[in-house]
Formats: C-alpha cells, sequence, structure tokens
C-alpha cells in the first residue's frame, strides 16, 4: 500500500460505499458481482499457494505452442487403430448412452471398413457391444461433430516444436449429409472412400513437397480476416489452399487434380479440421499442472458436455449437453436437433470461436445475434480466462489477444461460462446438419471440477 | 366491509436477477410505501428470504436459489398492485450502466481484474459467505483491499492475511467499517482535518468516535488503517496490526499513532509490543474495557501528547430532563465499539448491564432482546446484520424499539448512538428524532417523564450537517453529547439511585 497516492477504489457489493467515494470525488470503478455458483470450494482453490505460478506456466505453455501441419495419413499408421476399433468426439460413453448422431457416424463407419454389410448388421454388432469405442482426445485426437474415426480414415497430422506434442484431426467431409453429423447413405460412405483414396494421398503429396505448413500463422491471418475458426472457416480455408495449391499442381495427377482442388475450395469448413489438432496441441501443452484451474479440453459426445482441467489430469467433468440455439436449415426446427455434440470446442478451448466472435462480425446474424453482442461476448469471455494471446489479435479490440486459458475459478465466480459457436446436428440417426447457433457448457462440470480442485489443494486454513 | 375483501397477491420468480441487498431493501420500502400497498418484498430468494416471504403468508416458490430474484407483494386491489409492479421495474431500470452512448457500450465489469488496471484499493461489501473468495480475487489482481463484509469466517480471513503478506498488500477487515487513505474516507467515515495521527482501528466506531475527538481538538488525521475486529485475536495473530503498523512508521504524514482495538490476546499483545519497540515512532494504546480508560479518556491523552490544548467535548443540554428518576437505562446503538464502552461506563455505575454482545454469559440478552434491567444493543453485530443492511444506513430495526421503549413503564432512559459521515444515512435525526419525540410522548401518556440522551459521533464537516442534526434531536427532547463516554455516563446518572 503506498499511503502517499489517492487511492484509486474498484467498488464490489453495495452501492451506497461506492456512492460515498464518488461524493468526495474519487475515483471508483464498480463491479457487476452476482453470487457464484458454487461459494464452499472457491475459498480453498483461492488459497491454494500453487494456483497462480501454475496458470501462469499453463497461460505460457498455451502462447508457445506452435502447430505445423507435417503429413497426412491413415489413421491405422498415425494412431495405430486397428479394423473394428473407432473414437469418437467428446468424454466417454457406451452405445446405450450414445445420441441419434454418434450412433450414425458409428453405423457409417463400420460401413466404411466393410466390417458389415449393411446399417442393421452394424447396429446389432455396436448394440452387442463387438467394438472398442475410446475418446478422440484420450489419444491426442480431434473430432468435429460425432467425431468418429476408423482405422482406414485419413488424418491430418499436426506438430508441437515448442512442446514437442502431436495432435491428430480427420479430413473435413464437407456440409449437409456427412457422416460426422451422423449420415450414412451410400454417399456418404463413397464420399469417405474417394477421401481415403483420392483426397488424402493427393494432399499428402503436396504437404510432403511443401514442408510443414505453418497452421497457427494462418489462423492468425484468419482471425482478422473475419474468421473465429469454429463456425467461419472461409478465410483459412482459401489461406490453406493458397499454401498448398503450388504443390498440389506439381504433384497431383492430371485426372484428380480438379476434384481436389473443388472439393477443398468449395468447402468452407475445410479448415476448421486444422484450427482443431491445432488447439489440441495448445491445448495439451498446459495439461498436468499441479494446482492449475486451466481448462485443457471442452468436448461433447451429444449425451455429456465434458471438460478437463489442467491441474486434475486425464478426468472428466461430466454434465448434460445442452441443445444449442441458432438458425435452423431448411424446415428443420429446434425439436429436430440434437444436444450439443464434437470436439469442436477445442476452438474456444484454445481461445478462438465464440471466444473471438468480435473479429467475426459477418456470421454474427447467423448465430443469432448482433455486432455489439460480438463484441459484449468477446469481452465477457476475457472476464474468465487467465490471459490473452498475442498471436491471435483482434483488430476491432484494438488488436487485443484472443481472451485464451479458461479459468474454471473464474467461471464458478462469475457463472459467465464459456461461449460456444456450433453445428448443430439432426437427433436421428441418419439426419444430418440441421442448423448452427450458440450453446454453453452446463455449469456442473465447472463446479464438480472446481470441488476436485479444492480437494486437491492444501488445506488453507492450517496455523503457519 | 369484510378485512381481507379485495386483497389481491403478487408472487413472481425473476430467474438469474441480481441486485444487492441494499438496493433491495430499499426497493421493497419504496414499494411498500405505494398507496394501498399492505406488504411487499423484494429479495434475493436465499433461505433466509424464502421464510421471510412465507413469514408474509406466500407460499415458497419451488426451485428458486440465491441467483434468482422474488417479488411478492400484497396490495388492496389489482390496479395498486400492478403499479407496485410498475414502480419496481422503474427502480430495477435505474442501473448505472458505464460507458452509455459508446458505440459499443462496454458492460460492467464482472471481476475485480477486469476492472484492476491503475486502481490502488479494492472495497468489498459482498455477502460474508463469499467476500473471502472476492477478496482474495482482489489480492490476486494487486490490489490493497477494504473488507467491509461482515459474517466472514475466521479460517478465510487468516488464509487471505497470510496471501496478502506474501504478496505485500494489507487486508483491512473483515468486518472493516471504517478507513481514512489520506484524506479519502472508505466505508463510515467521518470528513476530518488532515493531520499527524494515524490510527490503526481494529473497531470501526471507536476509530470514529477518536478521530471525530481529535478533530473537535484540532487535531488532524493521516491515515486510519482499518484491521478487522478479530485480528488482535490469538487466531489471526495481530497480522494486519503489525502490517498496519510497519505501513504508519514509514509515512512521512503521521507522526504519532494510536492503535484502537479490544485488549489483544496474551501472545499477540507481546508481538504488537515488541513491533512497537522497533519502530521509531510513539505509539498509545487504546485498549477497550471494563475499568479501562474509555475513548475520551484517549483522546484527551493523546492531544495533550501532541501538544494541543484539550478542552471537554462539545454536549447539548436538554433542561427537562435534569433530574433522576428510577426505572432502566436502554441503550440502543449502531456502533459496536460505542455500544460496549457505553456498556462498561454504565455498569460502573449501575452494576448488571445486559447485552447482547456482553462477554459473559451471565450478561447476555436472549435472543428477542429483551429484559426488565439495564441493557444496551449493538445492532450492528453480525446476527442482526444478517440479510439486512447496517443499522447506520437503514434505522428500521431502532425507530422500531425506539418506540417499543415509549411504552415501556420500565424505561426511564434511552441512550441512543447517531454516527454521521460518509457511507452513513444521509439524514439520521429525520428518522430517529420523531421516533423519540413520539416515544416520549407515550411515557408522558403514562405519566412518564422519559430521557433521551444521544452520542453523536460526527464533525462540522460531515455530509449530514452536524448542526442541522443536532437541532432536531434537540427538538425531539434530547440531551447530545459528541464523547461517548459523557452521554453514557449522563445517561446512567439519571437512573442513578
Amino acid at each position: 500500500m503506498d499511503l502517499s497516492a489517492e487511492p484509486r477504489v474498484v467498488a464490489m457489493g453495495v452501492d451506497i460505499l461506492a456512492d460515498a467515494l464518488a461524493a468526495q470525488a474519487v475515483e471508483v470503478r464498480r463491479i457487476d458481482w452476482r453470487p457464484p455458483l458454487d461459494g464452499d470450494a472457491l475459498i480453498r482453490v483461492l488459497a491454494d499457494p500453487r494456483r497462480r505460478a501454475a496458470n501462469e506456466q499453463a497461460l505460457a505453455a498455451m502462447l508457445s505452442a506452435g502447430a505445423m501441419l507435417v503429413d497426412i495419413r491413415p489413421a491405422s499408421e498415425a494412431l495405430g487403430l486397428k479394423p473394428g476399433e473407432f473414437l469418437h468426439a467428446g468424454p466417454p460413453i457406451s452405445w446405450e448412452r450414445a445420441s441419434g448422431p454418434l450412433r450414425g457416424a458409428l453405423i457409417g463407419a463400420m460401413l466404411l471398413e466393410g466390417l458389415v454389410t449393411g446399417s442393421e448388421e452394424a447396429e446389432a454388432a455396436l448394440s452387442a457391444g463387438h467394438v472398442e469405442l475410446e475418446p478422440c482426445h484420450h489419444r491426442g485426437a480431434v473430432g468435429p461433430m460425432a467425431g468418429v474415426i476408423s482405422s482406414s480414415m485419413w488424418v491430418f497430422e499436426l506438430h508441437d516444436p515448442a512442446n514437442g506434442g502431436t495432435a491428430f484431426c480427420p479430413l473435413n467431409e464437407g456440409l449437409g449429409k456427412v457422416l460426422r453429423y451422423g449420415a450414412y447413405s451410400p454417399d456418404v460412405i463413397e464420399r469417405l472412400r474417394w477421401m481415403n483414396t483420392v483426397l488424402g494421398p493427393a494432399l499428402r503429396a503436396a504437404v510432403r513437397q511443401h514442408g510443414p505448413v505453418d497452421v497457427k500463422s494462418i489462423i492468425a491471418q484468419m482471425v482478422q480476416m473475419g474468421d473465429e475458426g469454429h463456425n467461419r472457416n472461409r478465410a483459412g480455408t482459401l489461406l490453406l489452399l493458397r499454401e498448398l495449391l503450388p504443390d498440389l499442381v506439381d504433384t497431383a495427377l492430371a485426372e484428380t487434380l480438379g476434384a481436389v482442388v473443388r472439393f477443398v475450395a468449395s468447402n468452407d469448413h475445410f479448415f476448421l479440421n486444422l484450427v482443431m489438432p491445432a488447439g489440441k496441441l495448445q491445448t495439451s501443452a498446459a495439461a498436468g499442472i499441479e494446482g492449475s484451474s486451466v481448462v485443457t479440453t471442452m468436448a461433447r459426445n451429444g449425451t455429456d458436455f465434458g471438460i478437463q482441467v489442467s491441474g486434475l489430469g486425464e478426468r472428466w467433468f461430466t454434465g448434460s449437453a445442452q441443445v444449442p440455439e441458432g438458425l435452423f436449415l431448411g424446415t428443420y426446427g429446434p425439436d429436430d436437433a440434437n444436444p450439443d455434440i464434437g470436439d469442436s470446442a477445442i476452438a474456444e478451448t484454445m481461445g478462438l470461436g465464440g471466444f473471438v466472435m468480435a473479429s467475426a462480425p459477418a456470421i454474427v446474424q447467423f448465430v443469432g445475434g448482433s455486432v455489439p453482442d460480438a463484441i459484449r461476448t468477446t469481452k465477457s469471455m476475457y472476464e474468465i480466462t487467465v490471459g490473452e494471446n498475442p498471436a491471435f489479435s483482434l483488430p476491432i479490440l484494438d488488436f487485443r489477444g484472443a481472451p485464451t486459458g479458461i479459468d474454471v475459478v473464474a467461471v464458478v465466480k462469475t457463472g459467465v461460462l464459456p461461449q460456444i459457436n456450433t453445428g448443430m446436428a439432426g437427433k436421428v440417426a441418419g439426419t444430418g446438419q440441421v442448423g448452427a447457433g450458440l450453446v454453453k457448457p452446463p455449469a456442473e462440470c465447472f463446479v464438480q471440477a472446481l470441488a476436485a480442485l479444492a480437494e486437491a489443494a492444501p488445506d488453507p486454513f492450517v496455523a503457519g | 366491509m369484510y378485512p381481507g375483501l379485495g386483497v389481491r397477491r403478487h408472487l413472481e420468480v425473476r430467474a438469474g436477477v441480481y441486485r444487492d441487498s441494499v438496493s433491495l431493501m430499499q426497493a421493497s420500502r419504496r414499494i411498500g410505501a405505494e398507496p394501498g400497498v399492505r406488504s411487499a418484498l423484494v429479495a434475493m430468494a436465499t433461505e433466509l428470504n424464502i421464510e421471510l416471504l412465507v413469514g408474509m403468508g406466500f407460499h415458497a416458490p419451488a426451485g428458486a436459489s440465491a441467483n434468482d430474484m422474488v417479488v411478492a407483494v400484497e396490495a388492496d386491489g389489482e390496479e395498486q398492485l400492478a403499479g407496485a409492479v410498475a414502480t419496481l421495474d422503474e427502480l430495477l431500470a435505474q442501473r448505472r450502466i458505464d460507458g452509455e452512448g459508446q458505440a459499443f457500450p462496454d458492460p460492467l465489469p464482472r471481476t475485480i481484474r477486469a476492472a484492476a488496471a491503475g486502481a490502488t484499493l479494492a472495497l468489498i461489501s459482498t455477502p460474508g459467505q463469499y467476500a473471502a473468495a472476492d477478496a482474495f480475487e482482489a489480492l490476486d489482481a494487486g490490489l490493497d483491499v477494504m473488507l467491509f463484509s461482515d459474517n466472514v469466517p475466521v479460517g478465510p480471513e487468516i488464509a487471505l492475511k497470510r496471501a496478502a503478506a506474501i504478496r505485500g498488500r494489507l487486508v483491512m477487515g473483515p468486518d472493516c467499517g471504517t478507513a481514512v487513505l489520506g484524506g479519502v474516507g472508505l466505508g463510515f467515515a467521518n470528513v476530518v482535518r488532515p493531520g499527524p495521527i494515524g490510527l490503526v482501528a481494529a473497531s470501526g466506531t471507536g476509530a470514529q468516535q477518536l478521530m471525530c475527538l481529535f478533530d473537535a481538538a484540532g487535531l488532524g488525521i493521516s491515515h486510519c488503517l482499518g484491521v478487522g475486529g478479530r485480528d488482535l485475536s490469538e487466531e489471526v495473530g495481530g497480522r494486519s496490526t503489525l502490517a498496519a503498523l510497519d505501513l504508519l512508521a514509514s509515512d512521512a504524514a503521521t507522526e504519532r499513532v494510536v492503535v484502537v482495538s479490544k485488549p489483544p490476546a496474551p501472545a499477540v499483545a507481546d508481538a504488537v509490543r515488541a513491533r512497537i519497540a522497533d519502530l521509531d515512532l510513539p505509539i498509545d494504546l487504546a485498549l477497550l474495557g471494563p475499568g479501562r480508560p474509555t475513548l475520551t479518556d484517549v483522546a484527551e491523552r493523546v492531544v495533550r501528547a501532541a501538544g494541543r490544548r484539550w478542552t471537554a467535548p462539545r454536549q447539548w443540554s436538554a433542561p427537562a430532563i435534569r433530574q433522576r428518576r428510577p426505572g432502566a437505562l436502554r441503550g440502543l446503538f449502531s456502533g459496536g465499539t460505542l455500544c460496549a464502552e457505553a456498556g462498561f461506563v454504565v455498569s460502573e455505575r449501575l452494576g448488571a448491564v445486559r447485552s447482547n454482545i456482553a462477554s459473559d454469559a451471565a450478561s447476555a440478552l436472549p435472543d428477542d432482546l429483551r429484559s426488565d434491567g439495564h441493557l444496551v444493543i449493538d445492532f450492528g453485530d453480525d446476527v442482526l446484520t444478517r440479510g439486512r443492511p447496517h443499522p447506520m444506513i437503514d434505522n428500521t430495526l431502532r425507530v422500531d424499539r425506539i418506540l417499543d421503549e415509549g411504552s415501556d413503564p420500565a424505561c426511564a432512559v434511552l441512550l441512543v448512538d447517531v454516527v454521521l459521515g460518509h457511507g452513513a444515512h444521509p439524514n439520521p435525526a429525520a428518522e430517529l428524532a420523531p421516533a423519540l419525540a413520539t416515544a416520549r410522548e407515550n411515557a408522558a401518556r403514562g405519566d412518564r417523564d422519559l430521557a433521551v440522551v444521544v452520542s453523536l459521533t460526527g464533525t462540522a464537516a460531515d455530509p449530514q450537517g452536524l448542526d442541522r442534526q443536532v437541532a432536531a434531536l434537540q427538538a425531539a427532547g434530547a440531551s447530545i453529547h459528541l464523547s461517548n463516554a459523557d452521554a453514557a455516563r449522563t445517561a446512567a446518572d439519571l437512573v442513578a439511585g
């Protein structure tokens, strides 16, 4: 305390005390205080002497993380997936509890792998428990929507030179009736086969000739070009194409080049599947730091929303996934939508998506808001994050960095929940995408995680 | 006419709408005063408030939590009911929004961190069960803390003060009602002249009384650092007191220091004495207790030691009530230390005095705060402020009790404190004086001459206007004393056989 300087006061609580300062012409800033989601565990975690340094370390690791696209290969090689083993989005789940889109995607993947001849046979095998289900996150992978990865699918392989991590994500199929939204009709399977036999090998040849592609740098540029990296990836996709096109032209077979380029260029979300593994690299760099309350994973399987926290290892803290609010395609409506699904909330976990809505004014109406709403959303995300990422800077906020490193403590204390931009899958298996909008995690994930952090913290009230 | 005919009720839960308890109390009072409104409660749906609601005859709304606002109104008819709800909506809409008129107005910050850039101090007055977490947030943001909130458990207080020591910050509180930093009053603070005296205060109203007595004697204040009422207990170990002494010792403006507190735990007293011996600064200990010097005695000692002339604190006597009368003394206080000091002074003269803040069980008042004999009540005690504003802000409880005492044949003398300054009620005499006058009238109807003695803590520069307060209280028949000890002595002498 510097007694020689006039105090400049932040006031939290009853207004009359702030009024009394204002009456003395003292500078006073008022806080819009609300009761926390849960009071008891907060003080234990706040008093944990490890927390501040641990969170600073987590933030530093996140900011240092790079993301280089180094290769594209089949999941059987890259992830060691065997036929009959399937990865899926979100926290662990059984077939019995799986939602429509996840079931649809698993049926489709069984068909793609040639393990069954029809959807009924696939369902029978899945419900009999004859297949291995595991979260993508457990293998360093991420998958959008249902997030199903099977052995023959080709995946991007990204490397973080600063922290040594590796992350994987399948190739994006496009919009509409696609496997990740739970569709498994013959055209869906046929497209996946083409991706395995034509698209994957062509992109691999181009990447190998080009050398590692700096995905983090493309993300930094896309955020300044109106993309938020979750529901809008148009600039990112074009920047990737610009980067790889000469090498594609050099290496691709003349008869497939047009189809490959057309496929990538016509899919505004192609680059989402590179933002996601870049996010996985960034957030895993911050994982496993004792005492840290920074969220390293937010992921949904269509039934549960789960988070993981740096200081709490591999534990998942789950609650019921919510149904997003937003706009619907065609004649679909809220009753057709499945609860929130996909690993793509890794975008928000890394500080993109809903967290940088301020930088994506072009899509605010698509997700049901106004430009001032978008700016307010981003500003409120600074209240629940430990720092800012100068690599992803937002021109409209005077180049302030993206809000980065969600703090469980701040979420529970303020009741401000992370804002996620997302697509919506139809709840009936086989439907596909029905819309897009905004969703928040269930508060109980954060309340449970805070309780676990409190348990892991040293007793703050012992003498000494 | 059938009573109850036409009575209409409105019960509504506004999910997720939050306002602080003081704003809501004020809203409840405003609506309750609307024509045709019989009762009104606007409150966060805490357990306590739901009990109040049920007490008003409403059903507890299912599923409402402390994060939801509940609105309950009972009125004479639909029209009055609608009027009350419309008034409420207007009151709630009057909330300040910073940055209005900007292209993209910022919402008010939700965290201290978001507002901390350039700030030096966090003034926290959130509910006690959450306030320690808020104080931690302030320390993490690099700020010193004044923790006004009461009902903060001692465990978190210790954790906070330990963390503050590591970060080189000062935690004033919890339950810190008063601080003055370089002329800026925080919480309840009188407007006093600048000067050489630094205060370290475990007692808010004790510090206010000292500052006002110093001010009246022409002696000014450099800073008053609050430490919280429990700081000098064995558990807390005087952490904030020691830190505050160090700060004042290195402050250029401070020449003498007074520590005002209850007598500390023995081990803590040793630590404080050892620190005082290390510091090159004259330090007075004003340790309040039975048989010890009063705040006025301390003020006199300090004023003389500072080389100033001491004159007895001013008083305005009430000629009508000079003679002694048999009966009980009833002290109704808003200031905890003023109440305790009055209790010590009165019991020296009258023997047993019961109180809700008595340290021994024999002198404790029962929960209904009633007793036939002499009593002093601290209406600012934690138990009585749970879920309602401090009695220095809201006079309701004391006004009710003053009126009750007027009708109690046993009551011969009313002793009431009035505390002025920033943060306190803008015109306490406007509410207390009419109640005192009514109590005296009611007593007179029962052939009693009820004497009223007021202990007035304030300065001529206080926003309420010292003269205006004195005039209103005098008109109600009270004698008024700037020295709390004098007031207590005068009141005791009026009933002493």
